[in-house]
């Protein structure tokens, strides 16, 4: 009766969005890799978003005050997790990301994410303030801090970056005096410029052909060039599932992953990325929904937490395909194929589950 | 299920004890914030897709076909140029051409591209420049057996895999610049040529007739490329090879030109500066045409080397000037019969009109001297224009006056472009009144009727204008269109209406110019009567110049112009022999091409009279081979080609 009662008590919108989503990945994953070397790719998709499924239904039976009570722990097992990829991780691409877990092989710095949003949801609702003074801040970006720069050392920038949504969002939640603010505007527009001497070569060539993609055509600016080129050879209409010559000629960098929303837009034209776009949006703000309608502040925070993540995810990859933002190479939520970030998603999505199930009914 | 009950019981009490939320009013105004911008975010993505696959949907499908599709030209052959009984003067020879592709080219790999192809590296770079709107530049025509091999051993993805082999046309011209100033020559079009109207559908790199016919008829002789297209992946793998697009080749062009008559043309003006030109005055056809200094149209087939352009661009004698159309030099005495028939039509004359030649006689206070120093005495028109009188055509064109003599003048042609199908064609000069005030906004002083009278002062023409000029009064006053390609029908340029008798009497003075001991006796040939007149023009007026030294290129220009057979002209040949001193210097080119014209005609009408003459006659160009090896050799050559 009470499994039941809290299926019932699932955000069926959301979860319906989700799916529809997952759908419009599997298919995009199945055409994309047809006679490649992925071309099992679709349903390895398909059996991360099962499992995700039912991760989401598990955490959405769990209250997450159960959760935040063991955040601290939970955050110690990751920082340990982190540490311990650094020496049993799988070194690919000259990255090491991922460890070997009963045969699955997991992006240990996407499970972060959860655990940082749950911290800074701890964090901010045991203050119980108005506004957060110096020290607040402070404590809360040096605990986001130490996860951020052990993914940044991996070397993953990418996912490093998208920690700080998590801290931004809970900040100005949390609420902000507008001096601190421009403070910290101002200290991070000193220490970008900075921070450019401490990048890579090849990431600097990314921002370099981001804002000049013409700068090397042949090297760093090929996937963002190759990238418009598809989208745009997409029209209004779209060239048709396998009809997209950008994808299936192998011009189109990873077609499964981070730019699989370029090669949806080659195929489905501006008329399925309408549609995809206009999804996410109304699961962003399914979600937000939640946030509104939470019992206290932790679980507004949580959802806000996961909104902003989302919403970064897709400002990123997405900007990315359309040449509007640099090439991080971090994933699309919900359609990129990878087991990692699909189960992330899941995860997070069930924390919203657990909020919304405990809502203030008016 | 009664423990989750219980727990169930347990959260909502934890629940409940946290039913008002900590602050719900301070987050509603964040939350707002927020949504604004998700909204926002969205709005920047969605037009980025606008900006890429509504606004330039089709400028990144280009670039994706330019992605898969692969495409390299399959060049078309230029159309052969023939001479009028077909046999081919211009050909096509089959070579390979590197073509260098735009977009797997990197340009360190040119250095070593250029040296093992023997190319100028600063050269090929700025044409890779240059020809910036070109996915695929030929490089190098006319491959070498080696540089093919080079090519197919290094064009591999891992080498240097912007190269490429296409199969080309190499432009073949006879050698030595047989007949170049006729055929002309290819290359490659020029920014200048691009902006102009009439190249509207070639583009950068595009081969094209630069001068004579190649440039007059290109559009006739231009194919229409053919394109290979392959499908290609990102490795350039071919995927699909499409039905290719066949080139089309161009049009062969049959000339007026008799070949025959051309290499003895050509073989008579060995050794000289000048021009020869050879019409039908009864239709305008161009039999033969040669102009010297000339130059090799091989050297500039396709891709000139700059070296060889330079060479032949500074040459003082200009070998690329046609001579025959433009060159601008004053007629001298072969003005002679145009002012004849000016002073018999205009009745300042008659033919027993007569002037006491003295040696010279003095006008409007200046002496103007005759070329024979002793004198002609009481001289007509007939022996004034077989002995050349320089004083006889003083006095006709004192009466007729210098308007007169440009009406007739006019009527001849001289002053006016012939319009021959060959570009750049000058005009020469037909001096008058009207034309020195347009140009120097000065009184015609009646002085200077009188050089204009036997053809000095202002009066300048081409050879084919002076061969136009009288071969048109040779068939009775009718002036055909010049032409090289032979068009549905003559086209009648002017008709004058003048006396036949007169005519008669002007054409009986050329006659004895060559039959009774005149100054062209040594253009007389056996079974034909000739007719014609010398010239032999100053080329300064003034005493100063003259006394300067006679340096060769002072020397005065030799002119002959004679058609035949007199009672139904078949051919007038016009010689211009620069710096010959001597106007008989001139006859003997005229001599030879009007032998030559008639022993062949003499041969045809042997043979189909047998009808059974076996063809092992040598081809022209062949003798035209054999002459000059004797004449380098100094073997004696046949009378008909002595200077």
């Amino acid at each position: 009766m009470s499994i039941s009662r809290s299926i019932k008590d699932l955000d069926w919108p959301l979860v319906i969005i989700t799916l529809l989503l997952c759908a419009l990945g599997v298919l995009q994953i199945y055409s994309a890799t047809a006679m490649t070397k992925w071309q099992d790719a679709w349903w390895k998709q398909l059996i991360w978003v099962g499992t995700g499924l039912v991760m989401m239904w598990v955490v959405a039976q769990l209250d997450y005050h159960t959760l935040l009570s063991r955040v601290f722990v939970l955050y110690a097992g990751v920082i340990g997790l982190l540490i311990a990829t650094a020496f049993i991780g799988n070194k690919v691409f000259g990255s090491t990301r991922w460890i070997h877990v009963a045969g699955f092989t997991l992006q240990t710095s996407e499970f972060v994410k959860i655990v940082l949003i749950l911290l800074a949801a701890k964090f901010l609702s045991d203050l119980k303030v108005k506004t957060l003074e110096w020290g607040d801040i402070a404590k809360l970006a040096a605990l986001v801090a130490v996860p951020m720069v052990l993914v940044m050392k991996q070397p993953d920038l990418g996912t490093s970056l998208t920690f700080l949504p998590i801290l931004i969002c809970g900040i100005l939640m949390a609420g902000v005096r507008w001096r601190h603010l421009l403070i910290i505007a101002g200290v991070l527009l000193v220490v970008a410029p900075i921070g450019y001497h401490f990048l890579k070569p090849y990431q600097k060539d990314r921002l370099v052909s981001f804002i000049n993609p013409d700068h090397d055509p042949k090297g760093s600016g090929f996937q963002v060039i190759q990238s418009k080129i598809a989208v745009g050879n997409g029209g209004i209409w779209g060239r048709g599932a396998k009809e997209s010559s950008q994808t299936h000629l192998g011009f189109l960098p990873v077609p499964h992953t981070d730019f699989i929303f370029s090669s949806f837009a080659e195929e489905h034209g501006f008329a399925g990325i309408i549609i995809a776009l206009v999804l996410y949006f109304l699961l962003i703000m399914q979600i937000v929904q939640s946030a509104q309608t939470a019992t206290d502040n932790a679980g507004l925070y949580i959802c806000m937490g996961v909104a902003a993540l989302l919403l970064f995810h897709v400002l990123v990859n997405v900007g990315m395909v359309v040449g509007r933002m640099p090439v991080t190479g971090i994933p699309l939520p919900l359609m990129s194929s990878g087991g990692s970030n699909t189960w992330s998603v899941f995860l997070m999505l069930g924390l919203v589950n657990s909020v919304r199930s405990r809502r203030v009914l008016d | 299920m009664a423990l989750l009950e219980s727990e169930r019981h347990r959260s909502d009490e934890v629940s409940s004890e946290r039913l008002l939320r900590d602050d719900p009013k301070a987050a509603a105004g964040k939350i707002a914030v927020f949504q604004y911008l998700a909204i926002a975010v969205f709005i920047f993505l969605v037009s980025g897709f606008w900006k890429l696959q509504v606004q330039n949907s089709d400028v990144y499908s280009e670039a994706a076909e330019r992605n898969r599709i692969k495409s390299t030209p399959i060049l078309a052959g230029r159309g052969k140029i023939l001479d009028r009984d077909g046999r081919v003067i211009v050909d096509n020879k089959a070579s390979y051409s590197l073509l260098l592709s735009r977009d797997q080219m990197k340009w360190e790999h040119l250095p070593a591209i250029a040296e093992a192809l023997q190319l100028d590296y600063e050269e090929l770079a700025n044409k890779i420049r240059r020809l910036n709107s070109r996915p695929q530049i030929i490089i190098k025509d006319n491959l070498s057996r080696d540089e093919i091999a080079f090519v197919e051993s290094h064009r591999d993805a891992s080498t240097y895999p912007e190269m490429e082999l296409i199969r080309s046309w190499r432009r073949q011209y006879p050698q030595d610049g047989f007949a170049a100033h006729v055929s002309g020559y290819v290359g490659e079009i020029s920014e200048g040529e691009l902006d102009e109207p009439a190249f509207l559908d070639y583009h950068q790199g595009d081969i094209v007739g630069k001068d004579g016919i190649e440039r007059e008829y290109d559009s006739t002789l231009r194919g229409i490329d053919g394109q290979q297209r392959v499908m290609v992946d990102n490795m350039g793998r071919e995927r699909r090879i499409q039905e290719p697009q066949e080139a089309i080749p161009g049009k062969d062009l049959k000339l007026t030109l008799d070949l025959d008559l051309q290499a003895v043309a050509e073989l008579s003006m060995e050794g000289k500066r000048g021009a020869v030109v050879a019409l039908n005055p009864r239709n305008g056809e161009v039999l033969a045409m040669v102009s010297r200094p000339t130059f090799d149209p091989n050297k500039f087939t396709g891709r000139i080397s700059r070296a060889d352009w330079s060479e032949i661009a500074s040459d003082p004698y200009k070998p690329l000037l046609n001579r025959v159309t433009q060159a601008q030099l004053a007629p001298g005495s072969t003005f002679k019969p145009i002012m004849g028939i000016a002073g018999l039509e205009s009745g300042v004359i008659d033919a027993t009109t007569d002037f006491h030649c003295a040696g010279g006689a003095s006008f409007y206070g200046h002496y103007f001297a005759c070329h024979l120093k002793g004198g002609h005495g009481n001289i007509e028109l007939h022996r004034a224009i077989a002995q050349s009188c320089d004083v006889y055509f003083y006095n006709v064109g004192n009466r007729l006056g210098i308007d007169r003599i440009a009406h007739y003048a006019d009527i001849a042609g001289i002053g006016h472009k012939t319009g021959i199908d060959l570009p750049n064609e000058t005009q020469g000069t037909m001096p008058s009144t009207k034309w020195k005030l347009r140009m120097s906004r000065q009184k015609w002083y009646a002085g200077e009727t009188i050089s204009v009278s036997i053809g000095q002062g202002a009066v300048t023409v081409s050879p084919l204008q002076i061969a136009s000029a009288l071969g048109g009064l040779s068939v009775g006053g009718v002036w055909y269109k010049p032409h090289l390609v032979k068009k549905e029908a003559p086209v009648v340029l002017r008709r004058a209406n003048f006396n036949p008798e007169n005519l008669q009497q002007v054409i009986s003075g050329m006659c004895a110019v060559v039959n009774e001991g005149g100054t062209g006796r040594a253009a007389a040939l056996p079974d034909v009567t000739v007719c014609g007149k010398t010239g032999t023009a100053q080329l300064a007026a003034t005493e100063k110049t003259k006394g300067a030294g006679l340096k060769s290129s002072m020397a005065n220009n030799a002119w002959f112009v004679a058609f035949a057979p007199r009672e139904n002209p078949e051919i007038v040949v016009a010689a211009l022999f620069e710096n010959g001193v001597e106007s008989y210097n001139a006859v003997p080119i005229v001599r030879d091409v009007l032998k030559a014209y008639f022993d062949k005609k003499a041969r045809e009408s042997a043979a189909r009279a047998q009808r059974q003459e076996t063809s092992l006659m040598p081809g022209p160009l062949f003798n035209f081979a054999i002459y000059r090896t004797m004449a380098a050799l100094k073997v004696e050559l046949p009378e008909g080609f002595r200077r």
